[in-house]
């Protein structure tokens, strides 16, 4: 088994390639099983899309699922809360999630390609360092960190909500196998014999054969930032600086006394999940990773 | 400088150079402040005189006095005991769920697949904050279309969010969310499996069911594995879905989970040191868990050399 073990997980562009479902005999238990899965995934999506076009009435007062007509209303009147600060609270999700994401894949494929084609001395101990990061459960850093940044004076800054989310080790553990497997030895070696130093080789020629890998850790590490509640709700004071999760929550805690800020809670939602859900259906192969892979191809 | 030189020298300073922000990076945000914790969990402040006036706080060392008082706390204790029954409930629902997906997913025998998979998947683009905002409202009596069902069935409108279920609705969104992403690796991990596997026992008279429990099941045992402890891991963290439900409910205390105690107790309290030690145990447990999880199962995911 320990053999199997150490072989590497096969890269995303290979996965996408191996056996698609053959289409046999349907059955009906399997398409009713698979459609009730898809129609309790889908009831609050389209729960938000009927709601979002109901004016503060007709929330509470129509039906559940009969639409309303006051979509455009409802979008105005988030648009113009406070000045657009709805808005703002998009483009700072961006900020955190988009680039943090981004400066999450360089640190992780820079770190992933040195570990795994190259020997060097501690590199088992690094290596077993940040995999027990994987297991220690992040939340848990939050209030630390917020002490710690707090004495540097960087809490209540997009810093101290951009910094922390760099740091990846499951993107550093992904990264790692995805360079062990799609990076051949020789074309290192060939790179070199060409005369590149270490930085070209990897910028040239590693690089551009762990990207869809890459892709995968970006999204990864997007989702991991866009799902972290708990430490933007931490460090933040500014609600200027909000990402969207920490905007809309306040305002839903505002509507417990004035429910007429549920209209924008509601539209808010649905324009906080429109443009995510676009990208990550069209991104949606990427997903096809596999996180035992290594262990599977027996 | 000759030749051999300018290529050694470079060549082993390399992957340090390669790993440099990294190392950075994980020293100052996880285990820098992983350390800071357990330096905290270990302080108490002390108060002189009246406590006012410069000097007459102090901190000092407290030896294990918060954690005697975290463990021995009623409110932590009821806050783990939620959670327990809360992972007990979701983690094996959502992992049963999810490889029950992926199988059917797999075996090719249901129409509209792709469509399926899509909208099961779906959710996983939704933060847990907006999940639960979905949810919280459609538990909300006056929206929610369950009540209006059971209106017009002449039904008494469920309390979807009284003492009663409240459990239940938070470990519905949690499954809501995770369900779909747990079903996407699963079902990558099966569709790596040689199809040659599956023809050989079909040939040997095997139903779809014995293949999918006695073939397929046994191959993909690592990535359930590694699911099965990352769900854990997030179970043992909850804190976004009950802390947004709060204001549409009563039945959520702020030390409803551990985290949200731990919370509670840094921000609202400022009592940082019982915070610290609370989270030290949490990390804890949840290193306990996972380790000893996977070392009752072998060890057969993670297994890269090191």
């Amino acid at each position: 088994m320990t053999e199997v073990l150490t072989q590497p997980a096969p890269p995303v562009a290979l996965l996408r390639a191996t056996n698609p479902p053959k289409r046999r005999q349907t059955s009906p238990l399997a398409t009713i099983v698979l459609l009730a899965g898809a129609l309790y995934c889908l009831l609050p999506v389209v729960w938000v899309l009927v709601a979002s076009t109901k004016s503060g009435g007709e929330l509470f007062s129509t039906f559940t699922f009969a639409p309303g007509t006051s979509l455009a209303d409802n979008v105005g009147d988030l648009t113009a809360y406070r000045g657009g600060l709805f808005w703002r609270w998009m483009l700072n999700t961006v900020l955190y999630a988009g680039g943090g994401a981004a400066l999450s894949v360089i640190v992780s494929a820079m770190a992933g390609f040195a570990l795994a084609k190259y020997s060097f001395p501690g590199k088992s101990a690094i290596f077993n360092m940040l995999l027990a990061g994987v297991l220690v459960p992040g939340v848990i850093l939050a209030i630390p960190q917020y002490l710690l940044l707090a004495q540097v004076g960087l809490t209540n800054t997009y810093w101290s909500v951009l910094l922390p989310s760099i740091i990846s080790p499951y993107g550093i553990y992904l990264a790692r196998i995805y360079a062990a497997a799609a990076v051949p030895d020789e074309v290192i070696e060939a790179a070199r014999t060409d005369g590149a130093g270490a930085a070209r080789t990897f910028v040239d020629v590693v690089l551009p054969m762990m990207r869809p890998g890459l892709v995968t850790i970006f999204l990864f590490q997007f989702v991991a930032i866009w799902n972290n509640f708990l430490l933007p709700y931490i460090m933040l004071g500014n609600d200027h600086l909000f990402p969207l999760t920490v905007g809309l929550n306040g305002l839903l805690n505002q509507g417990a006394a004035q429910p007429a800020l549920y209209t924008l809670v509601i539209t808010g939602s649905l324009l906080s999940i429109l443009p995510l859900t676009a990208l990550f259906l069209s991104l949606q192969r990427y997903w096809q990773t596999d996180l035992g892979a290594g262990a599977v191809k027996a | 400088m000759t030749a051999t030189h300018r290529r050694r020298g470079p060549r082993k300073l390399a992957p340090y150079v390669f790993l440099t922000p990294a190392i950075l990076l994980f020293a100052g945000f996880m285990a820098a402040p992983i350390g800071y914790a357990v330096y905290l969990s270990f302080r108490a402040t002390k108060v002189t005189g009246l406590g006012l006036g410069k000097g007459a706080r102090r901190e000092v060392w407290a030896g294990l006095a918060n954690y005697r008082r975290s463990l021995a706390d009623p409110e932590f204790v009821h806050s783990v005991g939620r959670v327990g029954l809360y992972g007990l409930l979701l983690v094996p629902v959502m992992m049963g769920l999810a490889l029950l997906f992926a199988l059917v997913l797999d075996s090719g025998r249901a129409r509209g697949g792709a469509f399926s998979r899509t909208s099961i998947f779906l959710p996983y683009a939704v933060p847990a904050v907006i999940a639960s905002l979905l949810w919280g409202f459609l538990y909300l009596p006056d929206v929610s279309p369950f009540a209006y069902l059971a209106g017009q069935l002449g039904l008494p409108s469920p309390e979807l969010m009284s003492s009663r279920y409240i459990l239940f609705a938070v470990a519905n969104i949690a499954l809501w969310g995770g369900v779909g992403f747990n079903m996407i690796v699963l079902y990558t991990s099966l569709r790596a499996i040689p199809s040659e596997l599956s023809e050989a026992a079909r040939l040997d008279g095997a139903t779809e069911r014995q293949i999918a429990l006695r073939v397929k099941v046994p191959i993909i045992a690592p990535s359930l594995i590694m699911t099965f402890v990352f769900s854990l891991i997030a179970t043992l963290q909850v804190f976004a879905e009950p802390t947004t439900l709060r204001p549409l409910t009563n039945n959520i205390s702020t030390t409803w989970t551990p985290l949200m105690k731990v919370y509670r107790d840094a921000f609202t309290r400022d009592d940082v040191y019982s915070a610290a030690a609370t989270s030290v145990v949490i990390a804890l447990a949840t290193l306990v868990l996972s380790f000893g999880f996977l070392r009752l199962v072998g060890r057969r995911a993670f297994g890269q050399e090191a």
